[in-house]
């Protein structure tokens, strides 16, 4: 069977649909909300990438490569601000966020 | 399983499994330098991060599963309207693309090829790159230190700034009497 383009878009849609159904599913644990956004970028870096590849640009790679720095950025700072909630608050219940309560 | 998963901890090992996979399928169209970094930075640090913060905050994970159930039916339907619209928008203008692929135009190897643009045409965007992974390690780090009151800190400052007449009182006491 070749491996074609398609293929990949596939993976990427399912893992895409997957990230964003582990957003709705999992409302009140966050580090699960966090790594479903991990899973949703790395389905855009393969749709990029396949992209690039299948298209004979290198481009594609280039943002890919971006994508991921800002995906690894986003992680720690998002990973700090909640071990600094977790000290302040002593949970991580995101339904409790909107108090403000420092 | 990453979202389904009842401990965290088996989440993050699913989350590397998915990493780790996406990256032999990178490998298999020879985008090998993407795929080495997708391993490098993802698995080695992104998923240990992870690990990390899940191990480090021991919260009550049971409770933080409730209303899983409640939420099921919801996500799905929208997962199942998202995926539509994916597939429909995508593979309508798939079918007549050509499934020939280069991964390293113009160059021998998919390094090189990547080397050879990002250091002359994208050399803005990799020191932006470069800045932003540098603002999200000092607001890491700012967010996250802080100073406990009651620890004994090495003050430079005061250190450098001690003479010796601070230090030291000469005595000439005469003999046979104390100071």
């Amino acid at each position: 069977m070749d491996l074609g383009l398609s293929h990949f878009v596939a993976v990427s849609a399912v893992l895409f649909t997957i990230g964003v159904v582990g957003i709705f599913v999992n409302r009140k644990n966050i580090i699960v909300i966090l790594m479903a956004i991990e899973l949703i970028l790395l389905s855009v870096n393969i749709n990029l990438i396949a992209f690039s590849v299948f298209n004979g640009d290198i481009t594609g790679q280039i943002f890919a490569m971006l994508v991921l720095t800002v995906a690894a950025a986003e992680a720690a700072v998002g990973l700090a601000i909640l071990v600094v909630y977790f000290r302040n608050r002593g949970d991580i219940a995101v339904e409790n966020v909107d108090l403000m309560k420092g | 399983m990453v979202i389904a998963a009842r401990n965290p901890v088996h989440s993050v090992l699913f989350l590397i499994l998915a990493f780790f996979t996406s990256a032999g399928l990178l490998v298999l169209i020879g985008a090998e330098f993407l795929a080495m970094l997708l391993v490098v930075v993802y698995v080695g640090a992104v998923a240990v991060l992870f690990l990390f913060v899940v191990m480090m905050l021991d919260v009550d994970f049971v409770e933080l599963k409730q209303g899983f159930l409640s939420y099921l039916p919801f996500g799905l339907l929208v997962g199942a309207v998202f995926l539509a619209e994916i597939v429909l928008a995508s593979f309508a203008g798939l079918e007549n693309h050509v499934s020939t692929f280069d991964a390293s135009p113009g160059a021998e190897t998919n390094a090189e090829a990547i080397g050879q643009v990002m250091y002359t045409q994208y050399m803005l965007l990799f020191q932006l790159a470069g800045i932003v992974l540098l603002i999200s390690m000092i607001g890491a780090i700012v967010l996250t230190l802080r100073h406990r009151p009651g620890t004994k800190r090495q003050s430079i400052a005061h250190q450098t700034a001690r003479r010796r007449s601070d230090a030291f009182d000469l005595k000439d006491p005469s003999s046979g009497q104390g100071i």
